[in-house]
């Protein structure tokens, strides 16, 4: 089934000036007994940047796949734009074509070129004319900087350049939320900067994002909220500045010092 | 813009009720759940009914419901197809295992490396071209029919169902040699590395590490053919051995009333099911479903 083309009308209802837009309500998630998420909330207003430190198993990447529905909720609420997308009549692939996620893997399809992963979701879902969808891949390649690996297969890139073609395959809807979740994870440390660059401009330009990552001096520089989640919960909520810097809770102070240990910070 | 959370509760809570919005959500859901099963319970129904209907109102329909659908003829054959397959489900018994073993080291021929095992390689693929390209019947022929007018002493003179198990390990033993292999060459060869760096040698490596992966990686296509080789075991009727099929044949013969054919292919089916289930139960079991992909 076709559905109307992308571009116009996607980027959807706007929204209310002082208003989130994305709104999650005391979510819950589980995995059989093993709770991941309890009692999550959180906004995230237009062109902010909200960062999601904690460790492995604390629920950021739970939380990341709730917004793009790739989990079914056990209960909470989640609003984008005033919208409820946990609502079982929502449609997800109304959603997700307005929320980016990229994945710590990269997830490119390596049997496409880069050209035709970027082409794939514009012109198989959203019925774009495949020479339109590609002249709008050329324009986000140009945008991330890879141009001329148009016609490369994913194999013979970089991770991070394949990062990079990933972040432009999730910009091509032209989604008004993206979700990043420990995109750097995976990558070369001197491969880390280039896509660090990127969702640093990105945010220059007004691009709303909720952030999962390790790169403690990341969250810093461009976060404007940092959350710490424990155990599914989220323990600390600030600013960057004050939590990094100066936690509160001793849980945050316990988990930051190891960080530090770690020579990660 | 964000704020904190408005409460935090305790860790963990025990008593979490689901909150009404989330009850009528699972309401919502459950409705719909109903709602598919019943859609598929009608179309399932209305596709039934035409089927038979369209069947049954054939000008022919009487004339072949007496020859293939006769229900005192079934009764009548059913003894003699049942012991026929008896003779069936022990045939697959035996091939199957000796299928493997055969597969199994032809696998490892074809995939054993250095010059020295060239002859090897070559017999283990030529073996595999051969059988996999000969179509079962021609070698049911040639092996039934063949080797006993050689006339040689201690290979011809067998019952022949000996002639007809030999020709199903010939052929299946090829097909299965090719899924060993597919599944050996599927091992990353990090793997075989880190064995060889513990020191384990070339056989080790594959007796411990190479061969336990690979074998559960390919276990749901091993069934596959498994269920296959459990049917063509009646193809050996056509030597003479009184199994399923050549019991509903000689059924048949009295009187022209392919019933008892159908009885023998019921029963087969009934067979298979089983293998079939056990199929795709393993192969969920081990999540082999979605293996592929994965980080470039």
């Amino acid at each position: 089934m076709r559905r109307r083309a992308a571009g116009a009308g996607v980027t959807g209802s706007p929204v209310a000036p002082g208003a989130p837009l994305l709104s999650i309500r005391n979510l819950r998630k589980s995995f059989g007994s093993n709770l991941v998420l309890d009692d999550v909330s959180l906004d995230v207003g237009p062109g902010e940047c909200v960062v999601l430190i904690g460790a492995s198993g604390s629920g950021k990447s739970t939380l990341l796949r709730c917004v793009n529905l790739l989990e079914v909720v056990d209960d909470g609420v989640i609003e984008l734009a005033g919208t409820d997308i946990t609502d079982p009549r929502a449609d997800a692939d109304t959603v997700r074509s307005r929320v980016g996620i990229v994945f710590q893997a990269f997830n490119l399809f390596p049997h496409l070129s880069v050209l035709a992963n970027i082409t794939l979701s514009p012109v198989k879902v959203h019925g774009v004319p495949r020479a339109e969808a590609e002249a709008r891949a050329l324009a986000m390649l140009e945008r991330v900087g890879l141009s001329d690996k148009a016609n490369a297969k994913p194999d013979e890139l970089s991770g991070g350049q394949q990062q990079r073609v990933a972040i432009a395959r999730a910009l091509v809807n032209s989604p008004v939320l993206m979700l990043l979740d420990e995109v750097t994870s995976a990558l070369d440390p001197e491969l880390v900067g280039e896509v660090l660059s990127l969702l640093r401009e990105l945010k220059d330009e007004g691009m709303t994002m909720l952030i999962a990552t390790h790169e403690m001096g990341f969250a810093r520089q461009v976060a404007d909220t940092v959350c710490f989640l424990d155990g599914g919960r989220l323990a600390e909520v600030g600013p960057p500045e004050q939590l990094l810097a100066e936690p509160r809770e001793p849980r945050t102070r316990q988990f930051l010092a190891r960080i530090i240990e770690a020579g990660r910070l | 813009m964000a704020r904190a959370p408005q409460s935090i509760a305790p860790a963990g809570r025990t008593d979490w009720q689901p909150s009404p919005l989330q009850r009528q959500r699972l309401a919502y859901r459950r409705g719909r759940t109903i709602r598919s099963a019943v859609t598929a319970a009608l179309s399932t129904l209305v596709l039934l009914a035409v089927v038979i209907g369209a069947v049954t109102s054939s000008p022919g329909w009487p004339r072949v419901q007496e020859t293939f659908f006769n229900w005192d003829k079934a009764k009548e054959s059913f003894p003699a197809v049942a012991a026929g397959l008896w003779l069936n489900i022990r045939v697959m018994l035996v091939c199957a295992v000796a299928v493997v073993i055969l597969g199994l080291a032809l696998a490892i021929l074809r995939t054993l490396r250095g010059p020295v095992f060239f002859p090897l390689r070559m017999f283990a693929a030529a073996y595999t071209d051969l059988f996999r390209g000969l179509p079962l019947i021609l070698v049911l022929l040639l092996l039934g029919f063949g080797v006993p007018a050689l006339s040689l002493a201690g290979v011809s003179f067998q019952p022949v169902v000996v002639y007809g198990g030999a020709a199903l390990v010939l052929t299946y033993s090829a097909y299965v040699a090719e899924v060993f292999r597919a599944g050996i060459e599927s091992v990353h060869p990090s793997q075989r590395a880190a064995a060889r760096s513990l020191g384990l040698s070339n056989a080790q490596a594959l007796r411990y590490v190479v061969l336990p992966q690979a074998v559960r990686r390919v276990l749901p296509p091993l069934l596959n053919d498994f269920v296959s080789l459990q049917k063509d075991s009646g193809l050996i009727s056509i030597l003479g051995v009184v199994d399923a099929i050549r019991a509903a044949q000689i059924s048949t013969a009295t009187d022209f009333n392919y019933t008892p054919y159908i009885v023998a292919g019921f029963l087969f089916v009934c067979l298979t099911i089983p293998l079939t289930r056990l199929t795709d139960w393993v192969a969920r079991r081990q999540g082999w479903y979605g293996v592929g992909g994965g980080a470039v």
